[in-house]
């Protein structure tokens, strides 16, 4: 821990970076937190935390009104994943950020089935072992037609609208959302129409989903959202052989259907 | 740069659920679920993910308005409240205390809404009090 205050310190005292985000103690609970220069003294107060938060959404807003300033971010490996598409969705710049990594106990890596819990840049922590699991998706593909489109049926059923999956994912960055459209989702109508709504969010995801599991965590319903997604995924990995939050390098679908070489001739 | 979460209590029923207000240079942007506060253990509903709205909205009413005639007034908060004490006394003396009946609010604490109910019974008289969160 020591070691990634002496290094915000020395970002912060050098002018490298005009804020680090990062996680504070406030009446004993962590919370995300803004450290600037002139408050270098509560540097002391920086932890790591024993929860996660969208660190990478939150300095998205931070980012979209300081445009030039340079900023820290400590991440975990999912944190990390979500910067990633960020950048390559050209919604934040990477030269604009400095990434500082830590790794969660073993414990929390394995309670979040986590895909990729080794962030680039390691200050604290030791390297975890990957403990992606796909258990939660086999047990659905392992239903006939009939029950499993009884269990989706049932599970988004319970959905309240809260759209708290939205609003906490680190990926979903529009500014205009189509779950909130006049036209396609009803105001007012709990739950909103099953199964579309929740189908269209899994599309938007496509691509774009880090598997990072904050959308279950937040869900008051309960929903295995992340499942859902999960099963995204893996159809993006088979047709496009890309993996989101994967690395920084590989090029996301989108950006490849961009040459039109992809797209269906008309005869 | 002055980014910051300032933990608190959301207004709008009586669960109770914790949430953080994410400021941005003085001004609410949004809001976050309290991962670690046992009531609400990181979920919302749609109005706890919106509770930092009202804040700014231009609609929200910042001073005392008194009807006159068709139209509502601004006014000083003494006359608004001579007005209110005024009126309270005369409905009381015409038709009893049991005529009247008493709102709290969610987005007082707990401990104005003990006021009120207090005020309610020991001054007013009337055991008709409600509070908005009795859903």
């Amino acid at each position: 821990m020591d070691a990634l205050r002496s290094k915000v310190e020395e970002l912060l005292k050098s002018g490298e970076i005009a804020g680090f985000l990062g996680m504070r103690i406030v009446h004993e609970h962590p919370y995300p937190y803004l450290f600037t220069d002139k408050e270098s003294v509560l540097l002391s107060t920086l932890t790591i935390g024993d929860v996660r938060y969208p660190l990478a959404k939150v300095i998205l807003d931070i980012a979209r009104k300081y445009r030039d300033a340079k900023l820290g971010i400590m991440v975990r490996g999912c944190d990390e994943s979500a910067l990633f598409e960020l950048y390559k969705n050209y919604q934040l710049d990477p030269e604009k950020v400095i990434a500082l990594g830590v790794t969660c106990p073993a414990e929390q890596v394995e309670k979040c089935r986590c895909p990729r819990p080794n962030p680039t840049n390691i200050i604290v922590g030791e390297k975890r072992e990957v403990k992606a699991d796909r258990s939660n998706l086999a047990m659905i593909e392992a239903m006939g037609e009939k029950e499993k489109y009884q269990y989706w049926m049932g599970q988004l059923g319970k959905c309240m609208k809260c759209y708290g999956c939205r609003n906490i994912c680190p990926v979903c960055f529009c500014e205009v959302c189509t779950l909130e459209h006049e036209d396609l989702v009803r105001r007012g109508e709990i739950p909103p129409e099953v199964p579309n709504f929740h189908l269209v969010r899994a599309f938007h995801m496509a691509g774009r989903c880090v598997d990072c599991g904050l959308c279950e965590e937040a869900c008051p319903a309960s929903i295995p959202l992340r499942t859902l997604y999960q099963k995204v995924r893996e159809i993006v990995k088979t047709h496009f052989d890309y993996l989101p939050g994967e690395d920084r390098e590989s090029v996301p679908p989108f950006q490849l259907l961009g040459d039109g070489s992809f797209e269906i001739s008309e005869k | 740069m002055d980014y910051r979460t300032v933990p608190t209590t959301c207004v709008y029923c009586g669960c109770g659920c914790e949430l953080v207000l994410k400021v941005l240079d003085g001004k609410l942007t949004g809001v976050l679920p309290s991962k670690t506060q046992p009531v609400s253990r990181g979920k919302l509903c749609i109005k706890g993910w919106t509770a930092h709205e009202f804040v700014e909205s231009g609609k929200r009413l910042k001073k005392p308005l008194i009807k006159k005639g068709d139209e509502l007034v601004e006014a000083g908060w003494e006359e608004a409240l001579d007005a209110i004490a005024s009126k309270l006394k005369s409905i009381k003396d015409e038709s009893g205390a049991d005529s009247i009946a008493v709102l709290c609010s969610a987005k007082a604490t707990n401990e104005e809404n003990y006021l009120l109910q207090k005020w309610s019974r020991a001054v007013v008289g009337t055991n008709n009090v409600d509070h908005c969160a009795r859903l």
